[in-house]
């Protein structure tokens, strides 16, 4: 008993082991081999791959690597299992739902030692913030199905939906997957992370046990060759991904034109702002959450730290003194802070990236300890000295590594918040809630604490701006990422893809429609819109604009690839200020625009009746009422507080997602044209339009009602032309934020393909779309795409 | 901790240089705190955000866990940690003679031996009373080498007539306190008066003397985190040794958050001025875990130095009976009652 005395004198922290020996009975009663989950039962376990404990190199388990044919029999299970559960009905699933929360719960400890155990976090976070996330996840979502009628009306279930889910929390990414999908009436195909697919075993062994209807979820195991053949599966409706961006990118190239729905939850780099005014001692606190919660791995990590100059000595110093009292040490022993990092391969990387950190100058600073030498460990790493171009202040480390760099002013630190790729999350500290308040908004990332980090909850949305990727995880905007919308019977056909063959890249000699009979006609000079001005092509060619009848309507100018640049550049220039802009003023000029089309009622009915033979007077009443409808939402579209679990307003934003680029249908080509571009406006975005091929002219009458309607220059921009050659470049341009596509199938696979450069939103749609009906036309879905929301969260007590 | 450099260049706007002093104090000799001028500028560039500290708070009992042999290291060491107290109306000299009693044998030998601690002298640091007990508390405690801690200055509300206070403290240390705890006027930290509180407790120091000083801010009356940083603050500058929490008599007492908050004040005084001040958290702290959850507070946020009883003290009253029946259980293997440990 000498221990007692040396723990007196010393004070020293001793070990304190949790127990691994319940996770490892449930692997014995396993045999250690696991078969794949489908419909409802285990299978005969296959070729198999072997999981590790990354603490000590033991090896845990023989998991399945999943075949194709193995993806085909769980996804028909999922698809078989489809009506049975659509049948249950809100209620049903909701049951279900809560049944699986509480399963958790009575499993919490299992599955926390479990995931300890697999993927090396510390048993203090698999404990006390992993499984209460996840049992959460399960009730909050037991709620939206419940709700589902009444608060996702006109919606129905995607389908299938495949879930491929990272190794860093493997049993929340799981829950924050499972739930929202089985809450919208869902069936699920789930692909844990290689290195980490225990809790999800563990997880489909409950779900057995529960009773849960067979085929409604299916677990398989593998690598990424059964998520590449999950992403190419023709039967899955829906893909989910949460991982890296540059398999975000692939899978984005994969499914482009397939008509999967897609959320990708990606990487990060994600700013960690301290201002002169915060409470420093707390930012430190914030840090050691930040960077040194899961071992770093986390993809919204705070792993830049930008600090005003005139506090930077004294945090550098407080944090080197908080780091010296971190603790690294076995993933259950109860009082680490710094687990085991997962897998070889993921230590080799995060070694290199601070030698090469090193190597570019940056001063790296490490505690005085050492960290266990068996087993997979990096100690907490500092850089300081490092400038905004160096690599380690750039890539995702996904490592205990955190760099930090000085700013002089509040702009400047936005500026370099926002100076990355990425745009998930970020965090922001000031004791001045004028300043937090103001930086929060202007920092491009889908999730912004004030005086905190690493915050979840299942009421708050999260996932990224930019390459971050897009959709949300959790809260109402989650459960739309596994809805689509419904349209009336009979179905929507196809848009076809026929080009009008009386067009001519050359001027033709056919006589102007309208010109009287003994005066030539007055010339039209055709133009591009760009910056609040009509430009002349770069091309220097104009495109005849053909009539119903055949006879040459009039022309457009030819746009080209410079064109497209000008017209992104212009929409920049416009953009902040139209986004701060007041929603008032919005609405204002929307309604304006309305008045302005009014004006020209008569004169745009005449103009459609010569271009499409129809009778034009509805569909220009149509337009001037959708200005209506654009101007009406510009004032009302309001974000949401969540109730999130702790003293603290978590506000729901819904933000313009920057510059879009929309490409118009040629049916009702004015009332699409007015329906597609207005909600981007309304809702503070600036929007490069290319209008339909066959009917620009309606587009281009646009410019004066424009000019005279308030819209300031750069809002809208309207480049005419063949549509095949400026598709790419707006596509493919890495400073649009979003394009949508309302065209034929062969354009939107074309855009999908293309905006994997900067992962920009994408909305294809290539159906015929009733515009003239509300329904159709004009609505929630337009005002989803047209923003994205940021959850600002901002605890608060005096 | 042994780091002696001090960050001066931390907060903007400070307007006095404090000369550090070097060496930590050697085990054994109560270090005291000289203070210095008041830097009004430092007081109010204080900012303490609650949400931040209280999840601090929260965490640091789950992130460390200390089990089996340590815990009953770090339970016997949080019994020297003791300021052994009764503050009582109905109070007698019999009372405070058995209490005194309590406080040389605090745990049973019996005990002790079985936990391998035979020979290790193990008593309480002070023992805690009203002033007219204290001729009684120094006579019983008379070679033990234990202090006699008194409250003073009109506690628990410190509003008697300020010359009467001054006397009180004289009274005290004259009937034999070797440590003296004040209590601040709380008005001076609500009006924000912080030349008030700092010319008060200043001349409480100065009537102290030789006996160190405890200054109690009383910071469940105190309202906010951020006025008990400053509160802390300008009672180490007017040269307070110890800072203290609580009477025990306030409606909420130590609380985990405001003991972060008054050991970061520590932390910060020390790099600033290099002088070593201690804490006692006082009122409310009543079980075993809880004060383990305290130590490891202390370890965490000021390091190892500031676990010693020369720098950290408990005021407790009940606590060591939940500890003594915690170290029985772990000679024992049995879960302990009460009434099997002397009373106190």
């Amino acid at each position: 008993m000498t221990d007692v005395k040396t723990a007196f004198e010393s004070l020293a922290w001793g070990p304190a082991p949790e127990s691994a020996a319940p996770a490892r009975e449930w692997l014995d009663a396993h045999g250690r081999r696991f078969g794949l989950y489908v419909n409802g039962a285990w299978g005969e376990p296959g070729d198999t791959f072997t999981v590790r404990d990354p603490a000590t190199g033991a090896e845990l388990a023989l998991v399945t690597q999943a075949s194709d044919a193995d993806v085909d029999a769980a996804v028909a299970a999922a698809r078989a299992a489809l009506p049975g559960w659509q049948a249950l009905g809100p209620h049903g699933r909701a049951r279900w739902l809560y049944a699986i929360s509480r399963g958790i719960q009575r499993r919490s400890r299992l599955f926390a030692v479990l995931e300890s155990l697999d993927n090396g976090k510390p048993i203090r976070e698999s404990r006390d913030i992993d499984i209460p996330l996840v049992a959460r996840h399960f009730a909050h979502h037991a709620g939206w199905a419940q709700l589902l009628e009444s608060e996702f009306p006109g919606t129905t279930a995607v389908g299938v939906a495949g879930q491929i889910i990272p190794w860093n929390f493997p049993l929340l990414m799981l829950a924050w997957k499972i739930a929202p999908a089985l809450a919208a009436g869902n069936t699920v195909v789930l692909k844990p992370a290689e290195y980490t697919p225990l809790t999800a075993l563990c997880f489909a062994d409950m779900l057995r046990e529960l009773g849960l209807p067979p085929g409604v979820v299916n677990i398989i195991t593998g690598d990424g060759r059964t998520g590449q053949a999950m992403v190419a599966h023709p039967d899955i409706d829906k893909i989910a991904f949460t991982g890296s961006t540059d398999v975000g990118r692939a899978i984005r190239a994969a499914t482009a034109g397939s008509g999967k729905k897609l959320t990708l939850e990606l990487g990060g780099k994600s700013p960690f702002v301290v201002f002169d005014d915060a409470d420093l001692d707390s930012v430190v606190e914030g840090v050691v959450d930040a960077i040194w919660f899961n071992q770093g791995q986390v993809c919204c990590a705070g792993s830049r730290i930008l600090v005003a100059e005139s506090v930077a000595e004294a945090l550098v110093a407080k944090l080197r003194a908080r780091m010296e009292k971190l603790r690294v040490g076995s993933p259950l022993d109860k009082a680490v802070d710094i687990g085991a990092i997962v897998a070889p391969v993921q230590l080799e990387r995060i070694s290199a990236l601070v030698e090469q950190g090193k190597t570019e100058g940056a001063t790296c600073w490490q505690p005085s300890w050492s960290v266990p030498q068996e087993g997979l460990f990096y100690p907490p790493t500092l850089f300081t000295n490092v400038s905004p171009a160096a690599v380690i202040a750039q890539e995702e480390i996904f490592g205990p590594v955190v760099v930090l760099m000085t700013f002089r002013t509040p702009d400047e630190a936005v500026e370099l918040a926002n100076n990355t790729r990425y745009g998930l999350a970020a965090s922001v500290w000031s004791e001045n809630l004028n300043l937090a308040l103001d930086a929060a908004p202007r920092i491009k990332a889908g999730t912004v604490w004030v005086n905190c980090t690493n915050a979840f909850d299942a009421a708050s949305g999260f996932g990224g701006y930019r390459e971050s990727g897009y959709g949300r995880e959790g809260g109402r905007e989650g459960l739309y990422e596994y809805l689509k919308e419904v349209r009336p019977e009979p179905a929507a056909a196809p848009r076809s893809g026929a080009v009008d063959p009386g067009r001519a890249a050359t001027p033709s000699a056919a006589p102007l429609r309208g010109a009287a009979a003994n005066l030539p006609p007055i010339d039209r000079t055709p133009k591009l819109y760009v910056g609040g001005k009509q430009a002349r092509p770069d091309s220097g060619y104009a495109l005849d604009v053909l009539a119903q009848d055949g006879t040459r309507a009039g022309e457009v100018g030819r746009g080209n690839r410079k064109d497209i640049r000008n017209a992104v550049e212009a929409a920049h220039k416009a953009q902040p200020g139209w986004q701060r802009a007041t929603a008032h003023n919005r609405s204002q000029v929307l309604y304006y625009l309305g008045e302005n089309l009014a004006a020209r009622e008569l004169e745009c009915a005449e103009l459609l009746r010569q271009r499409t033979g129809e009778d034009g007077r509805g569909e220009v009443a149509a337009a001037i009422a959708r200005c209506f409808t654009w101007a009406a939402w510009a004032d009302k579209y309001d974000g949401a507080v969540h109730h999130t679990p702790m003293r603290n307003v978590t506000l729901a934003m819904p933000e313009p997602i920057g510059v879009i680029g929309i490409v118009a249908p040629d049916e009702a080509p004015l009332l699409a044209f007015v329906s597609l571009v207005l909600p981007a406006a309304a809702m503070g975005n600036a929007v490069v339009a290319i209008p339909s091929e066959r009917f620009p002219l309606l587009a281009t009458d646009l410019y004066q009602v424009l000019e005279t309607s308030d819209v300031p220059g750069g809002v809208v921009n309207i480049v005419t032309g063949h549509r095949s050659e400026l598709l790419a470049p707006l596509a493919g341009h890495d400073d649009v934020d979003a394009v949508w596509v309302h065209g034929t199938r062969d354009e939107v696979t074309e855009a999908e393909k293309l905006s994997t450069g900067n992962m920009k939103r994408t909305w294809g749609d290539w159906t015929l779309r009733d515009w003239h009906v509300p329904s159709q036309g004009e609505g929630a879905l337009f005002l989803r795409h047209a923003t994205q929301v940021k959850n600002i969260w901002v605890p608060y007590g005096a | 901790m042994t780091r002696t450099t001090s960050v001066r260049q931390g907060r903007p706007g400070s307007e006095v240089e404090y000369v550090p002093t070097a060496e930590p104090p050697a085990l054994g000799r109560l270090p005291r705190n000289t203070g210095g001028p008041l830097d009004l500028a430092w007081v109010r560039s204080v900012r303490v955000n609650r949400s931040a500290v209280e999840r601090r708070s929260a965490t640091i009992p789950t992130r460390r866990s200390i089990k089996t042999a340590w815990q009953a290291g770090w339970l016997l060491r949080a019994v020297t940690l003791m300021d052994l107290t009764t503050l009582q109306g109905d109070d007698t000299p019999g009372r405070v003679r058995r209490l005194c009693a309590k406080a040389r044998r605090p745990v049973r030998e019996d005990l002790l031996d079985q936990l391998g601690m035979g020979g290790v002298p193990v008593q309480v640091a002070a023992v805690c009373v009203y002033h007219a007990f204290v001729e009684t508390a120094v006579e019983a405690l008379e070679g033990s080498g234990i202090p006699v801690a008194a409250v003073s200055t009109g506690f628990p509300a410190g509003l008697s007539p300020f010359e009467s206070r001054l006397a009180e403290i004289g009274a005290s240390v004259a009937a034999g306190a070797e440590e003296i705890d004040i209590v601040i006027t709380r008005a001076h930290v609500l009006t924000g008066n912080w030349q008030a509180l700092y010319d008060e407790v200043q001349a409480f120091r100065e009537a102290c003397g030789h006996a160190h000083m405890k200054a109690i801010l009383a910071t469940g009356e105190l309202a906010t985190l951020t006025d008990v940083a400053r509160a802390s603050l300008v009672a180490m500058m007017a040269g307070a040794d110890f800072i203290k929490t609580s009477t025990g008599k306030e409606p909420v007492n130590a609380t985990l958050p405001v003991g972060i908050v008054m050991a970061r004040a520590i932390r910060a005084w020390h790099e600033r001025s290099g002088q070593w001040v201690g804490f006692k958290p006082a009122g409310g702290i009543r079980t075993a875990k809880q004060s383990l959850d305290w130590l490891a507070m202390m370890k965490e946020e000021l390091g190892d130095r500031w676990t010693q009883p020369d720098l950290f003290r408990f005021g407790a009253s009940s606590l060591l009976t939940d500890i003594e029946r915690q170290l029985e259980h772990h000679a024992t293997g049995r879960y302990s009652a009460a009434h099997r440990h002397p009373m106190g």
